[in-house]
């Protein structure tokens, strides 16, 4: 139970914890979506003085920012506490691909080295691809009107249709860049 | 005070989960989108089979709110398909570069991987333009 617990857990097992926290805040009254937080944000650092969207009772989803402090210590005791291999067990057809396109260290790490060590503070053009990476899914995710979390789990289990628009486009985006433009930019 | 505590635990759950399953691994969502491993796909599958029961089940023993009782409505999105479609491509497109959406960015800060700040005052930013030139998109 604790080895199995203590490695990187199955598709299955990390497919229901997700949707029993679905479950915690439903029960609780909530809703499923961290994009969100980032609208609170913007309206806690006072963005509701020049732009309407973000005029609202920002302290109405003080829940949300407090589950997402949560995700931050969650992820503080899994990677330290939990984990005892931090390896990601990728597909040999994946590692090859990264191999070819300039990332050497799949299937070594968690994350890529050139990405996420604290090197990448150092290297401009890095600080510009995770910046980029950031603004176009801050963007989407609330011109969509919700992330992974709110349409691909909570919008699809009720069956709504924009949510499986929503996911779509997230394919149509994502594999378009994943294909054709993160070979060019590395 | 009860209910932050509750909530916090309820984001230690979650955080775990991303780290545990490797969902906040920018590798696991090249391979997505590579199709070269069933995980992603398992994950979500998983949670969304599981999330249609819990739903379902919510509304047929109209199960009450835990804290005050109330009755849980799960509001429907609204109608229409533009928003969603080009602003799920857009989202898409910055989910294979940066390789974390919202929930996992918290997980990785947490997990020490701290260039992900970038992503998530970048992600601030891209949320704080979209409220300024809203007005002027299609929805």
């Amino acid at each position: 139970m604790i080895d199995f617990l203590t490695h990187p857990w199955p598709w299955y097992f990390g497919g229901t914890m997700i949707a029993l926290v679905l479950f915690l805040l439903l029960w609780t009254g909530k809703s499923f979506g961290m994009s969100s937080n980032l609208r609170t944000l913007c309206s806690m650092m006072g963005a509701g003085k020049s732009v309407s969207f973000f005029q609202f009772n920002w302290r109405a989803q003080r829940w949300n920012l407090i589950v997402s402090l949560g995700v931050i210590a969650g992820g503080f005791l899994a990677s330290n506490y939990i984990v005892t291999t931090h390896a990601v067990a990728l597909s040999e057809q994946t590692i090859q691909q990264l191999t070819s396109i300039g990332i050497h260290d799949a299937g070594v790490g968690f994350a890529p080295e050139i990405l996420f060590s604290n090197d990448a503070f150092t290297k401009p053009y890095i600080l510009f691809l995770l910046a980029l990476g950031g603004f176009l899914v801050g963007f989407g995710a609330r011109y969509a009107g919700g992330c992974t979390s709110g349409h691909a789990i909570s919008g699809l289990s009720n069956f709504q249709l924009p949510s499986l628009i929503a996911v779509v486009g997230f394919f149509i985006g994502g594999l378009l860049v994943n294909h054709f433009i993160l070979p060019l930019l590395f | 005070m009860m209910k932050t505590i509750v909530f916090f635990l309820i984001g230690v759950l979650f955080g775990i989960t991303l780290y545990m399953s490797e969902v906040s691994s920018w590798f696991r969502i090249y391979e997505m989108f590579q199709f070269d491993s069933f995980h992603m796909y398992g994950v979500i599958g998983t949670a969304f089979f599981f999330g249609t029961v819990i739903v379902f089940m919510i509304n047929k023993l109209k199960v009450k709110s835990v804290f005050d009782g109330s009755s849980i409505t799960i509001v429907d999105k609204e109608k229409g398909w533009k928003r969603y479609l080009l602003g799920g491509i857009i989202f898409g497109s910055g989910w294979a570069i940066s390789g974390a959406c919202p929930g996992p960015m918290f997980s990785l800060l947490g997990a020490g991987f701290f260039p992900i700040l970038m992503v998530i005052i970048s992600a601030t930013f891209g949320t704080f333009c979209y409220g300024l030139f809203r007005s002027k998109l299609p929805h």
